[in-house]
């Protein structure tokens, strides 16, 4: 399974959102990788991906994909990154 | 690697700030006086919110200012500024930042380590309001050295 974390330019906040994503996915016990890109590498980088984690600010620029894409507004906040992803995952 | 060294000169407290460009504008002036960065990267930070939006605000209350690396980074680097008043940066969930950490990278594959030990930092709820009501560089530094 692959999962997208997506910021502007691909680093700092994405990273950010990729060391916290891990650590969601260790404790639902789900194994997946996470890629960190940015807005111009997200359609290459998450074409074969399940989910696309990002900030609000950024849905829109997304575009067009098969992926779930998943808001996360506290990117600290590994009970909400747990939460959403269990629901995306789980079904 | 590490958490980059924050020297009390990259730390700012109380910081007076009209707008979200003034507010980022305080962190770029804290990398340029503790020689991590040039004045040209803190234009790059405020060109990134302007291209992007918001997001750089990840979490309720907090900005992480940052742009990609070049050749106005001297080093890698980290920042801190409290704002004497909340500034809106236009986030509809985080808004209004009081604690503006800022960070500048040499290179982008070595920094995810040292962004973990800000992840580290940061997982605590308590830490963005505690650095909110900083009243010392020197808490905010013991802040930041534990991990």
């Amino acid at each position: 399974m692959k999962i997208v974390v997506m910021c502007g330019i691909g680093l700092g906040t994405s990273a950010i959102l990729k060391v916290n994503a891990e650590r969601a996915l260790e404790r639902l016990d789900i194994d997946a990788s996470v890629q960190a890109t940015d807005v111009a590498g997200v359609r290459a980088a998450a074409a074969d991906a399940q989910v696309i984690l990002t900030s609000s600010e950024l849905v829109n620029a997304i575009g067009k994909t098969n992926a779930d894409v998943i808001v996360i507004n506290n990117y600290f906040d590994v009970d909400e990154l747990v939460a959403k992803l269990e629901v995306a995952l789980g079904s | 690697m590490p958490l980059p060294h924050l020297p009390l000169n990259a730390i700012t407290i109380g910081a007076h700030a009209d707008d979200w460009p003034a507010a980022i504008t305080a962190a770029g002036d804290a990398l340029v006086r503790s020689g991590a960065a040039t004045s040209a990267y803190t234009e790059r930070m405020i060109a990134v919110i302007r291209e992007f939006g918001a997001y750089i605000v990840i979490a309720p209350g907090l900005a992480l200012a940052h742009a990609r690396p070049g050749a106005d980074v001297l080093t890698d680097g980290l920042c801190v500024v409290t704002l004497a008043e909340p500034v809106a940066f236009g986030h509809p969930h985080n808004d209004p930042v009081s604690v503006i950490v800022g960070l500048a990278v040499t290179g982008a594959d070595d920094h995810l380590q040292f962004v973990a030990e800000l992840a580290n930092v940061f997982n605590d709820p308590k830490v963005i309001s505690a650095l909110a009501g900083a009243t010392t560089a020197e808490f905010v530094q013991s802040v930041f050295g534990r991990s």
